[in-house]
């Protein structure tokens, strides 16, 4: 706080910088924060046991993470620059046949990774042309029907109870698919800006709507 | 056997040796096999490509990563063996709470099944497992500020809601299929 130099905006980077810190994470800080200081009790005071399991799982979760989600998301942004629109739309948009549902089942079994890796994708598939309806299918076989989940589950809950269970799913969570895109009001569309781009977005639309 | 007191996420250890099926190894296999193939065909596409990927995950981290620690507290002070207690009886109540927890926990599933399988040992019925593993799966309270940035507020809570009804007839008819 010493003279004119402060007032300008650039002399003062630590703070700026801090600021654009707090802004960038919001409240998402506090759980964080929240979680290292557990953690931090545990490692310096030692015999606090709600630190310890919290580190372990917070480092079990950071793991998946750090494996999966810019995995998934270099996936993502290859389908996004090699993947023409035009035949996402034939075979899985709103135009397309029942065959659509064996494409999204597809596509959902076959892939690995939590949830929230999920999301990206339907997102990509919906710019690219896939209608609502098989968005939702993708969602639905990814979450639970993915096949190395399911051989996983084989192994604790036993074959029938898998099978049974996946089975029951795709019966249910297909036709909750269509129901989902009915509900929704026509003409719903999914948000223009996803996380991490701001300005693409304009010249990333292709022209051709319609086939 | 698993220490039941322990934190959830300690039931990943599991004694038997069983592949965790973490897929670890698929996913970065074909992560390598897609960028190489690409990388191969352009290299200027492969860049935008990547990088556009990477941009988008350096965006949601923060959301991402507050979301985990937030969960892994809840874990960590929540011993299985007291979900056991509440899930592993008769009735109607272990039902209804299965639904509830799964809907509200983010479990990885190399921690859920084994988990399942124990609540099962300890006289979970399959009805309410399969409620339980159901939404654990599809319904994720827990990650819906992450889903309302990508999908939309509207889009999101109508998912989430529907598939807490999917999840239901699931289990239901598993009541049935399998007793």
């Amino acid at each position: 706080m010493s003279g004119p130099a402060a007032s300008s905006p650039v002399q003062s980077p630590p703070r700026a910088r801090a600021m654009r810190f707090v802004r960038r994470w919001g409240s998402w800080l506090i759980p964080v924060a929240a979680a290292l200081l557990l953690w931090l009790w545990s490692a310096v005071f030692g015999g606090f046991d709600l630190g310890a399991r919290t580190a372990y799982t917070l480092t079990g979760f950071l793991k998946e993470v750090a494996v999966f989600l810019p995995a998934m998301f270099i996936l993502v942004g290859l389908f996004d620059v090699w993947v023409p629109r035009r035949m996402v739309e034939r075979h899985v948009g709103s135009a397309a046949g029942p065959l659509a549902i064996v494409w999204m089942l597809l596509l959902g079994t076959l892939q690995a990774g939590p949830l929230y890796g999920a999301f990206p994708v339907a997102v990509a598939l919906y710019r690219k042309g896939a209608s609502l309806r098989n968005v939702f299918i993708y969602l639905g076989a990814f979450s639970g029907l993915k096949i190395p989940m399911l051989t996983f589950e084989v192994g604790f809950l036993g074959w029938r109870f898998s099978v049974v269970r996946a089975t029951v799913t795709v019966v249910v969570f297909v036709p909750l698919a269509y129901l989902l895109e009915r509900v929704l009001p026509a003409g719903t569309r999914l948000p223009e800006v996803t996380p991490g781009e701001k300005t693409e977005r304009p010249n990333a639309q292709p022209q051709e709507v319609s086939s | 056997m698993v220490d039941l007191e322990q934190g959830i996420l300690a039931v990943r250890h599991d004694p038997e040796g069983r592949w965790d099926g973490s897929s670890v190894e698929i996913m970065l296999s074909v992560v390598g096999f897609a960028l190489v193939a690409s990388f191969i065909a352009s290299r200027r596409k492969t860049l935008a490509g990547g990088l556009r990927g990477l941009k988008m995950c350096w965006a949601i981290l923060p959301m991402l990563l507050g979301l985990i620690a937030g969960v892994s507290i809840i874990l960590a002070a929540v011993p299985p063996a007291s979900l056991a207690r509440v899930i592993g009886g008769e009735g109607p109540l272990p039902f209804v709470i299965a639904l509830l927890v799964g809907s509200v926990a983010l479990i990885p599933g190399v921690v859920a099944y084994p988990l399942a399988a124990l609540l099962r040992d300890q006289g979970a019925s399959t009805p309410v497992l399969a409620a339980f593993i159901t939404t654990l799966m599809m319904v994720g309270i827990v990650t819906l500020p992450l889903e309302i940035r990508f999908l939309g507020r509207r889009v999101a809570l109508l998912r989430n809601a529907l598939a807490f009804g999917g999840a239901v007839i699931v289990a239901v008819v598993m009541a049935v299929v399998v007793p």
